[in-house]
This record gives C-alpha cells, structure tokens and sequence, in this order.
C-alpha cells in the first residue's frame, strides 16, 4: 500500500477515550499486515496531552491538528481540518471509531474526500491482495465481508468494543509528534448552543443486583404485566429495550445501551430483545446472562450464558411460578 | 416549508432473512418488508413540522418496484407525493452511490429541509444522510431529537452518548438524521390509504436526473459486499431445550447451582 494508515483518535472531557486506543491496536494490525507506516491524529483545542498520551504507543508519529475552531465539535470544522491534512499528506487508508461524533462528521468528509468508506466494522482478515473488512448489517443478525473497489484513499470505522484498548503496543521510544497546520477560517455553520443531561435518572438501575429486561417482542404494552410479575417475583428492576421507551410502554429512565443506562447486575435476563450492539453495550457485563427470545439466531444469544428459545408468552409466566416455588412464595 | 424525507423498505425486524443464491443478498420472494425504522420517525417529524409551518412533504425513495408498498404507505400517512429512483441501474449500490443518486434527485425540488433516517436497519451504513449534505454543500446534524423551526434557522436538538444531549442551531437549507423516538408515529387512516391512491409518485430513471448509469448502484459503489453470511457462533449461550416447564425447571436449576444467582 502507498500512503500511510492513519489512526485518528477521539477526545472527551476527560482527555483521550479508550476507543482511541481501540483504533490504534487495528491500525498497529494493519499497519504490520500491508506493510505500512501507522500515524495516529489529534484533533483538539489543545492537543498536546492527548499526543503524548499516543507517541508512547507504537506508530510512526502523532499528527496533531490543533485549532480553537475544533472546540466545542461541529462537523464543518472537523471535517474541514481533515480534508485539509488529507489533501496535504495523501494517508492511503483513515481508520476512526464509530461513535456518535464520527458518525456526524466522517461521512461528509468520505464525500469531500471522495473516498470508500466501510463503517461500523467488527474484523478485519487479509485474503490475497484484498483486506477484507467485517460488518454486522441486519441488526447484527448477519455478517457481511466488504472490500474497497478502488485504490484512492479508503475509510475504516471500527465498532466500539471490536478491537480491545489494550492491545494497542507500546513504542520503543516515544514517537516524533508533527504539528500538522490547517486553516479554519470559514466559520462553522453549526452553532453549538447548550449540553446537558435530560434528567437525572429517576430510577439508578446500575445498582441493581436483578434485572429483567423487555423489548419489542412483548409486542404491545398491555402485555407487560408477563415480565413485570417476573420482576416482582425476582425482587428484579424492571428495564427495557429502546423500541419499547420510544413507544412509552415504559418511561425512558428504564432503557438499557449506548442512549440509555450500563448496567452490571449479577443476573439479567432478556425477554424478546434481539440484542443489537447499542443494547448490548450497556448490559454485556451483568454477571449471568439469561435470554428467552423465540428466534435462535437472534444476537442475544452470543452474549448470554444461558437462553430459551421459544414465545416467551409460554416461558415467562412458567418462570414466574417456578421462581416463586423456588423462593418458597408460591 | 419545502421537506424531503428519504424512506428506505427493508425487511420487518421479526423476518425471516434468506440468503439469496448470488451469496451477497436477501432472498426477497415473500420478504416482509417495512419503512425503515428511523424513517418512520424522519416522516413523522416531517408531517409535524408541515403541519405547524405549513408546506408540504415530499419521500424520496430509492428501491425496486415492491418499494411502491413503502412509498404508498408514506402517501397515506400524509406525505403530498413521492419520487421513486426505480431502475437497475440504481441497484447494488453503498451509501455513496446511493447517496449520490438521492442527491440528484433532491436537487430540483428546491426544499428547505431534507430528512433521512440515522441509519437503516438493512446495511446500517449511517452514512447516506451526512454525504447527501456534504454534497450538496449544506450543513448537517445527526441523532436529532427535537425541532424548532426559527424562520432562516433551526434549533435542534442531538443525542449524544449515555443520556446527554446538545442543542444546536443550524441556518437552512439543512439536513437532519432523525433518531427514532422523536415523536410517536401515525398510522395511516383508511382515508389516508384511500387518499394515497390518488397521489403523484414520479419514478425516475439515472438519466431523469441528470446522472450517468455508471454513477449510480453497483456501477457507482467505492465498496464492495462480497459475502453475506451467518455468523459462526464463537462463544453464546448454553441453549436450554425441552418445553416450557421443562427448559424452566432446568433453567431454574442452573441458576440456583451452577451460576448461584437465586
Ligand atoms: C445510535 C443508536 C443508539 C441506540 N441506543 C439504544 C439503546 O440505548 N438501547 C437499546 O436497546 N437500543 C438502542 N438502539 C436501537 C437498537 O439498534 C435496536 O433497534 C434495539 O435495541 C432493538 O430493540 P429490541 O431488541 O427490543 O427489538 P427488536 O430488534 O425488534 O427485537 C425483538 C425481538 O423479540 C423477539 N420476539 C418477538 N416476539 C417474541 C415472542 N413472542 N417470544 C419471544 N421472543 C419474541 C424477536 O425474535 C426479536 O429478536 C440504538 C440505535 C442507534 C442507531
Ligand atoms: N435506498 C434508499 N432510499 C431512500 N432513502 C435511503 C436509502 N438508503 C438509505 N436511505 C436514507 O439514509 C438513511 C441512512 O441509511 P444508511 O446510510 O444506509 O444507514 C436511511 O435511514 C434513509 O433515510
């Protein structure tokens, strides 16, 4: 491969976020497989914590890109930053985590740029010439693998979570950070006027030991009594799936995910969620994982210790009863 | 206020998916299919915002002929009419090429405002919405949860992560993904449905547009799919059989034993 393999990174309040890291162990994979130098790149206010952070893991250099204009986020002006360093520098392959700001912005620049762009992407494997990147479309429910047609310059999201933090390699000694100039002149369209958080949430289900968990597969809100006499005979919280709070079939101080709370209880169990990775995100590390979902190949199940396959109309109130026998209540 | 809201058919969240025989599809005889998730929510912040502002809804819909169940669907909830990109060549195309081709087909209507989904439930590029703006050369936001439409300007409101939000405001014309939950979604009255009978759906062809067939679907894509498949279980669940009460007693029993979790 010609040009470099850029890994550019994400920083939040607190400094540089751990999928930053995320992106520089697949780029670290990348970069050894094709054979190509890996550079990392900032994009700040001020970036110079965040470069050092990055020059002690194993890349050729740190790109930093530091401009008043990219604090708060807007999309014009990352995405003009970065058109201008990538028209300056030519990178062959641009790797970012798939987050919420990178979905904003990335691709407007994969069209300024004119550039492939595969987003979301699990895995990665080389097959002769081509590298070929794994997606999850359908809701996760299938896998797809997708190459580049063409060999201008290529765009690579990576799901959160796909390539662990830790795997990212040390350096031998610390990199050689670059101050890489753009002009940002033309102001930003986007006017960044107040963030906050809703409310506070009423119900804190992060402390939670019990979770029972409901999604669209209880198919409408008169039925949530099934899952709710599950809860009670648990001493369970009761949570739910987004479709469900989108419908207000239960307030959205009970959604579980990426929108919504993370939960770590010792028991969860899944009641006709199909498990998409924005629900999983937020549950995955519960203790013991149950899921009663009818479809077999539904992604829960990947996630989950134990699973029932069938109409949780027949197996949660059967659940309920042999709960409350177990528990002496029945 | 002029709005153009891109729905996309996919198929229903409990379908039966099928791999087609070419190994990079869905086989789509009897597929049950609906309006893309998000797309629902973009329609129906469409219709609101017509409805207080006044103006009138345009869906644009790239897709094969079984696509005129999706955009009638759309006409009898309350969008005025609809533009069907519906030719092979507009086919087996990535987010880019089709992009490019809602694009071209947004162009001449002069809207103020496009709405897309913020990602379909098929491909889930998240990609289509933010590069028909980019192309275009208009602003965007994403995740959008809220509108308050201010005369030359927008107010909008974003979701960001683990429950926070932003609000922003953006001069027109502008496009927004819109994030499912914004409002509750109509149904269609059966006066909708017969109403919709009556409504203009214009089907376009690449030409129609201005657009070369090479630019568009398969011909136009910068990324490939070169296999769908199902994917192999590396770890999962200890998966429980027998009937109800059976897979429960032995469920039950687990947990009390083996995970120590009752
Ligand atoms: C940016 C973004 C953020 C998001 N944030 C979140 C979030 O925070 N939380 C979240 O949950 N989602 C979130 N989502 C949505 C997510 O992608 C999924 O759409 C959602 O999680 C699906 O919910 P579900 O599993 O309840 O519904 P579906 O996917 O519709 O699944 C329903 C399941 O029920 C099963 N079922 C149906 N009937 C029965 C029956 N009788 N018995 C047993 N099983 C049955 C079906 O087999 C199916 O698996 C987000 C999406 C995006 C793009
Ligand atoms: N074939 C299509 N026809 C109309 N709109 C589409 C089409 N494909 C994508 N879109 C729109 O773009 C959004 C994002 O799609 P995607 O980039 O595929 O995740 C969808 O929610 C739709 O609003």
């Amino acid at each position: 491969m010609a040009g470099a393999i850029w890994a550019v990174t994400e920083s939040g309040d607190d400094g540089l976020k751990s999928i930053s890291f995320e992106v520089i162990a697949c780029g670290q994979a990348l970069a050894e497989a094709l054979g190509s130098p890996l550079e990392a790149v900032v994009m700040a206010a001020d970036g110079s914590a965040a470069a050092e952070a990055l020059a002690a893991k194993r890349v050729e250099a740190v790109r930093v890109i530091e401009d008043a204009a990219l604090a708060p986020y807007t999309p014009d002006a990352y995405t003009a930053a970065l058109v201008e360093a990538i028209k300056a520098e030519a990178p062959s392959l641009v790797l970012f985590p798939h987050s919420y700001q990178s979905r904003d912005w990335v691709p407007r620049l994969a069209a300024e740029v004119d550039a492939g762009f595969i987003s979301d992407v699990v895995a990665h494997h080389i097959d002769g010439d081509d590298t070929v990147f794994v997606r999850q479309p359908y809701q996760g429910k299938l896998n797809s693998d997708c190459v580049f047609a063409g060999d201008g310059i290529n765009i690579v999201s990576l799901q959160s979570g796909a390539y662990l933090a830790d795997d990212a390699a040390a350096g031998d000694g610390a990199a050689e950070i670059v101050k890489q100039p753009v002009n940002l002149a033309a102001a930003s369209r986007t006017e960044v006027l107040e963030t906050f958080q809703e409310v506070e949430n009423k119900v804190d289900l992060s402390r939670a030991e019990v979770i029972v968990a409901v999604g669209r597969g209880i198919g409408k809100q008169e039925k949530l009594p099934v899952v709710e006499e599950l809860a009670e005979a648990l001493g369970a919280q009761l949570a739910a799936s987004r479709p469900v709070c989108d419908n207000e079939w239960l307030p959205i101080d009970r959604q579980i995910g990426s929108s919504g709370q993370t939960v770590t209880p010792k028991l969860y169990i899944a009641v006709g969620i199909s498990g998409a990775i924005q629900h999983l995100v937020g549950m995955k590390n519960s203790g013991t994982i149950v899921a009663i979902n009818k479809d077999a190949n539904a992604p829960v199940f990947s996630v989950s210790d134990y699973g029932i396959v069938g109409d949780l109309f027949d197996i949660v109130p059967e659940l309920t009863n042999q709960i409350r026998e177990a528990k002496g209540t029945g | 206020m002029k709005i153009a809201v891109c729905i996309k058919q996919v198929p229903e969240g409990d379908a039966h998916l099928k791999i087609d025989a070419d190994g990079i599809s869905i086989a789509d005889a009897d597929l049950a299919t609906e309006i893309n998730e998000s797309d629902q929510y973009a329609l129906e912040a469409g219709l609101r915002l017509v409805e207080s502002q006044g103006g009138e809804v345009v869906v644009v819909c790239l897709g094969r002929d079984r696509a005129d169940e999706a955009i009638r669907r759309a006409l009898a909830m309350g969008a005025e009419r609809a533009i069907h990109l519906n030719d092979p060549a507009f086919q087996g195309g990535d987010a880019a090429a089709t992009a490019r081709a809602l694009t071209a087909a947004i162009e001449r209507e002069n809207v103020d405002l496009i709405l897309t989904g913020l990602q379909s439930d098929d491909a889930g590029w998240a990609q289509t919405g933010p590069i028909l703006a980019a192309r275009l050369g208009w602003p965007s936001a994403t995740l959008i949860m809220e509108i308050e439409p201010e005369g030359d300007t927008i107010k909008v409101k974003r979701e960001l992560e683990a429950g926070w939000f932003q609000w922003l405001r953006l001069p027109l014309p502008a496009l927004l993904t819109i994030q499912s939950g914004i409002s509750t979604v109509r149904y269609a009255t059966l006066k909708g449905i017969m109403g919709a009978k009556k409504k203009e759906i214009t089907k376009v062809t690449p030409v129609d547009i201005g657009l070369a067939p090479d630019e568009v679907g398969a011909a136009g894509r910068k990324t490939r799919t070169t296999r769908l498949y199902v994917p192999e279980k590396t770890k999962g669940a200890e998966i429980i059989e027998g009937d109800a009460a059976t897979a429960v007693a032995t469920l039950v029993e687990k947990l009390q034993k083996e995970a120590k979790v009752l």
